[in-house]
């Protein structure tokens, strides 16, 4: 175990050489620059506000001295926001991206699995059909459908629910809401398929002709077992969630980490947006090997090898 | 066991049908058949191909063509059937144009990830060993990545090009397609025919060419009528955060996204285009998920 875990690891620093370097050389080959879209600065001042950020060395030399100081934890200042390190600007918005986020993957496995496992249980019901097909349009309908379709019935028309900003608990079921349905849709065709599998097998034969409760069944036996794939799911779930957020704070306008990096790419802020990459490829990274020591420690057939 | 059941397993149905009444492609068929979800969504889609095609000669006005008398009109009304933007553009005659534009996107993009994948996965498992692991493990490492990123990223470099943005989009997509075509290789290169192909001494090259990658059309199908509508979102993702198609011009993520602007006044141009990205979504799922039955049925 000791092992897999530390291979992975190192296998995990050139994946992060790979995103730095390829994000890097990408940002900079973008035309325009961080200091061109305000008024025309005179040459000598972009000159010398270029020198203060090192922007005026060749750009190998600037990759290096960007690497370095990634790996003593400095992701260097922000270049709009004066007097504001990345680190700043991702310990201020990022609670706020992993709080919906968080929520709405907690929402989306938990409601996910309990409707997945009642279609399961009914299969071929009609109540499973409705589960099945609203789970495929849960699916289809992106984010960027639900998110003003919900503020144009509940804020608008209704007038139920804040429809922007932050400010108190309630202006968070939207923006979660809009994050999860999806999550909720994709957690419950797995458990479905997981629990319709698992319903038919030898040891859930057993535990029925032992004359054990159907609800003991499913939550003792059958559940424990469905819910197995999941976990694999784990990573491509928060990538999804990640994706959303893009869409999501910007409708809602949530000032997370998602609509900094979209208006921080299109400024060119280099280090803003080379820090928020490495911040969500890590957090991805991690969550993948999380999710495979997960595994294997719930599936022995999962050995880590 | 199940090997006899796998896509791809036999050879193309006009070689088989002397031999056997019914060929995998027509069992395929009678069970897609009897699929009304998928057989409905066909239909449903080959009338939206045709729309996006045809649709532009015989709309009444010009996508681009403001009509400045009849601004923000609800549908129905100044000879505009599903009404005008805040330009006086005709909503149906963007929608057309634009569904057309998502549509182009989505199947080019789908071919360009296709191209790459296949040839990644075909190689990967047909050589094996150390070159399938380096390959593989490649794919591991982009797959563990939050894409969207890259995508934005490459699209802010390469501005908004339209080439580049199906090329950008088509070259995070073809991961998935690369796993599952290393999968069915490494099974069909046990098969006695690829045996043959190289006791009479063919290059790997082409034993991949002309063996191997005609057998995979099963899977390959199925995934490609489940990647255009994953394409098609994620270039509405990026319409919709402003570094999309570019107007003009429209796609279906860029008329929702316009519309959602501008919902509280004229909620039918955000809510129409909404209604057919799902409709068009859903008919690709449908057909994929259908066809993945039909083909796998033990997939079911």
């Amino acid at each position: 175990m000791l092992r897999f875990l530390l291979r992975r690891l190192l296998v995990a620093i050139p994946t992060l050489l790979l995103v730095i370097t390829a994000s890097f050389f990408m940002m900079r080959a973008a035309p325009g620059g961080p200091f061109d879209s305000q008024r025309k600065l005179p040459p000598e001042v972009e000159r010398n506000v270029k020198a203060k950020y090192g922007l005026d060395k060749p750009l190998a030399i600037q990759y290096l001295n960007y690497l370095g100081g990634v790996v003593h934890g400095d992701l260097g200042p922000s270049l709009k926001y004066k007097d504001k390190s990345v680190t700043d600007i991702i310990k201020e918005d990022f609670p706020t991206s992993l709080r919906l986020g968080l929520s709405s993957l907690v929402i989306g496995v938990a409601f996910g699995v309990a409707l997945g496992a009642i279609a399961a249980m009914r299969q071929n019901s009609a109540l499973d059909y409705s589960l099945t097909t609203a789970a495929i349009f849960g699916i289809c309908i992106p984010t960027f459908v639900t998110a003003p379709l919900l503020i144009l019935l509940f804020g608008t028309t209704l007038g139920w629910l804040p429809t922007g900003g932050l400010s108190d608990a309630r202006s968070y079921i939207l923006p979660v809401l809009t994050l999860a349905l999806p999550q909720i849709a994709v957690v419950s065709r797995l458990t479905r398929a997981g629990m319709i599998e698992v319903l038919h097998s030898n040891y859930i034969r057993t535990a029925r002709a032992k004359g054990l409760s159907e609800a003991r069944i499913v939550m003792r036996h059958a559940l424990r077992a469905a819910i197995l794939p999941l976990v694999g799911y784990l990573g491509p779930a928060t990538a999804g969630i990640i994706t959303g957020s893009l869409v999501v704070e910007r409708i809602f306008g949530v000032p997370g980490l998602g609509k900094f990096f979209v208006s921080s790419a299109l400024q060119r802020d280099y280090t803003v947006v080379l820090g928020v990459v490495i911040l969500y490829a890590v957090l991805v990274i991690l969550l993948n090997l999380a999710a495979e020591v997960v595994q294997a420690l719930l599936d022995p057939r999962m050995r880590l090898s | 066991m199940t090997a006899t059941l796998a896509p791809g397993s036999r050879k193309a149905p006009s070689l088989m049908e002397a031999a056997r009444g019914r060929s995998l492609w027509d069992d395929a068929g009678r069970r897609l058949i009897r699929n009304r979800f998928a057989i409905a969504s066909v239909f449903v889609l080959g009338f939206l191909v045709i729309a996006a095609i045809i649709g532009p000669y015989l709309a009444p006005y010009s996508y681009d063509y403001l009509d400045k008398t009849h601004v923000w009109v609800p549908p129905l009304t100044g000879g505009h059937l599903l009404g005008t933007d805040s330009l006086g553009r005709d909503l149906l005659a963007r929608l057309l144009s634009g569904l057309g534009v998502s549509l182009e996107i989505g199947v080019v993009a789908t071919v360009v990830s296709l191209v790459i994948g296949i040839t990644w996965g075909a190689a990967a498992g047909y050589f094996g060993g150390w070159l399938d692991e380096l390959m593989m493990r490649f794919v591991d490492i982009l797959y563990s990545l939050p894409f969207i990123f890259f995508v934005i990223l490459l699209m802010v470099t390469f501005g908004r090009n339209f080439i580049l943005m199906f090329v950008a989009i088509g070259f995070v997509q073809w991961l998935t397609m690369a796993r599952i075509v290393r999968g069915q290789t490494m099974s069909l290169k046990q098969r006695e025919f690829i045996e043959a192909a190289r006791a009479v001494g063919l290059s790997g090259g082409a034993i991949i060419g002309r063996h191997i990658v005609p057998n995979l059309l099963g899977p390959v199908v199925v995934y490609v009528t489940l990647t255009i509508p994953d394409v098609i979102l994620t270039e509405s993702v990026l319409s919709f955060l402003g570094m999309g198609v570019q107007e003009p011009l429209t796609s279906l993520g860029t008329l929702i996204s316009n519309g959602a602007t501008e919902m509280e006044l004229a909620p039918w141009l955000l809510i129409i285009p909404s209604i057919l990205m799902v409709v068009t979504l859903m008919a690709f799922n449908f057909i994929g998920d259908g066809l993945r039955d039909a083909i796998d049925p033990k997939e079911r």
